[in-house]
């Protein structure tokens, strides 16, 4: 038998063939060396681990019992959290729809439209709601504007996106039925596109809302309103029970909000 | 004839919630809900309008980025960097055991419900909160941020864990049941390949997402990029937080960028 049929077929069966293997083992070389880089470059102090757990519980002990007389104060600030949420999602659906359209290759009207659409994506979604609303108590002052703002600026990106993808999979028949009526360009994206993409717009604003809610109970820590700077002071007041009263309300409204999110989503889908 | 018959205008119909009548009465109710939301936030028209004048300063006080403090830079986005890989390989770990004892048809009854209550509870407070007490216990700088982002890597990745898990098809299971085997080695056998490639792009996945977590962290203490950007603002430093924020954008892209290319190879 000579060599080349041998090594069609083998006598021994093996997965992967020897360069599969090889690109494995440079993977698994690649990840292994990251994580010792990253691990050892951290300076960790290995000594603050043993006294972890006698920490943790000393904190725990000073949560119990939760101060229940502070909840009065926080239900106004924790209604404003909502409202950060939802305004600024509201906000976000209308901003999102112009730039999903742009961003989108079939309803972009060229090359530096989509270029411009896309930029905006990207911008949009790699800058964390609490970083943008850094930005925003710089232009307007501390408060739950700049959390709307915040909110909305995270927001817009993440709803367009999806939106984009999903004009650009949107059905041609409707599209060209419109089109050869001798309707406009922009009576083919409302009436031939935008119902198509009308289910993908509310489901993607009803679960961002609810991933809202629980970014805007962090934005009062960099003070853009809402419930996270009753929760920074106590913390920095070392007020720990009423640390606990605020955690136990954040993680109700999120966890009701959540639910609200689901039950709308299971409706309409 | 009659003409009612054939109407002359043709409106479509509303998108949703069925009737006009519907959709006007959910019209309404958003505006009143507005009006409501905005009386209640004390919003200043004034200090809003002045915002518009402030955000065009901004703006120019930003540009151009000054990317001349280039080693601080460099050195933040690195320790982000580190914060998020070291983060993912400590959830990997740490995510196995928890997603097993998350999986209803592995896990007795009792361990699944502990384990469901810690991922839910765990998933409902943001990092930047998780981060703050990681402060308070480890002290400010990156191990802090490590932790933090550690802490939720574990609860998203046995989350995850636990559904492919739930979603295994039984016959292998059974198969490798019958022989006699252990618990372990029905996972082993059985469990493992069947979930381990949807695993690795989860890990995938949370890479990305840690390296996008890792530039917030910062903002309460928690060691890298964000620590540098929250310093730069809390200093008037424009354009370095221009040029920070510019580095961040690329990074969180190419991070999404890889993270999409591996999973689409794994699939």
């Amino acid at each position: 038998m000579s060599s080349a049929v041998q090594k069609r077929y083998p006598e021994v069966w093996r997965k992967h063939t020897p360069r599969e293997t090889a690109a494995r083992w440079l993977w698994i070389a690649a990840v292994a060396f990251a994580s010792a880089w990253s691990v050892s470059a951290l300076d960790i102090e290995w000594v603050f681990f043993k006294d972890a757990h006698v920490q943790a519980a000393d904190l725990a002990g000073r949560m119990w019992p939760p101060r229940w007389a502070y909840l009065p104060k926080i239900v106004a600030p924790l209604v404003e959290t909502i409202h950060i949420a939802t305004l600024g999602t509201a906000i976000a659906v209308v901003f999102s729809v112009p730039i999903a359209f742009l961003a989108a290759r079939n309803t972009t009207a060229n090359g530096f439209t989509w270029a411009v659409g896309r930029g905006i994506l990207v911008a949009s979604r790699s800058v964390n709601t609490v970083i943008w609303g850094l930005l925003f108590v710089a232009i307007f002052g501390p408060g739950p504007l700049a959390g709307i703002a915040a909110v909305s600026a995270r927001s817009v990106g993440f709803l367009a996106k999806l939106v984009a993808e999903a004009i650009e999979e949107a059905d041609r028949g409707p599209i060209e039925a419109i089109e050869a009526t001798g309707a406009s360009t922009f009576q083919v994206y409302v009436v031939g596109i935008l119902p198509q993409v009308m289910p993908v717009l509310i489901g993607t604003t009803v679960y961002r809302w609810d991933i809202n809610v629980r970014e805007s109970s962090v934005l009062g820590f960099v003070g853009a309103g809402g419930i996270g700077i009753y929760l920074y002071a106590s913390i920095n007041q070392f007020a720990w029970q009423q640390v606990l009263v605020v955690l136990l309300a954040i993680l109700a409204v999120v966890v009701a909000s959540e639910a609200v999110s689901a039950w709308v989503r299971e409706r309409i889908s | 004839m009659s003409t009612a018959a054939y109407p002359t205008s043709w409106r479509p119909p509303p998108a949703f919630f069925g009737t006009r009548t519907r959709q006007h009465a959910a019209v309404i109710a958003a505006l009143l809900y507005v009006a409501w939301s905005v009386s209640t936030l004390n919003i200043d028209v004034n200090r809003a309008l002045a915002g518009f004048g402030r955000a065009v300063d901004l703006f120019v006080r930003m540009v151009p980025p000054d990317f001349s403090r280039g080693e601080l830079l460099v050195r933040g986005m690195v320790e982000s960097l580190q914060m998020a890989f070291a983060a993912t390989l400590a959830g990997v770990v740490l995510s196995v055991p928890l997603g097993i004892a998350a999986a209803r048809n592995l896990a007795p009854r009792p361990v699944y419900l502990a384990a469901r209550g810690l991922i839910v509870v765990g998933r409902t407070f943001h990092e930047v909160i998780i981060a703050i007490f990681f402060v308070k216990l480890f002290g400010f700088g990156a191990v802090a941020g490590l932790l933090t982002l550690a802490f939720h890597s574990v609860i998203f990745l046995a989350k995850m864990l636990a559904e492919d898990i739930e979603n295994v098809r039984v016959g292998p299971i059974e198969a490798v049941r019958a022989t006699g085997a252990g618990f372990l080695q029905v996972v082993v056998y059985s469990v493992v390949p069947q979930v381990l490639t949807r695993s690795v792009g989860t890990a995938i996945y949370r890479l990305d997402a840690n390296v996008r977590h890792s530039t917030v962290v910062g903002i309460v203490g928690a060691g890298g990029i964000g620590q540098t950007l929250s310093a730069s603002f809390s200093r008037y430093d424009y354009d370095f937080a221009a040029a920070i924020l510019l580095c961040i954008i690329a990074l969180v892209a190419l991070g999404e960028w890889f993270s999409d290319w591996v999973r689409a190879k794994l699939r």
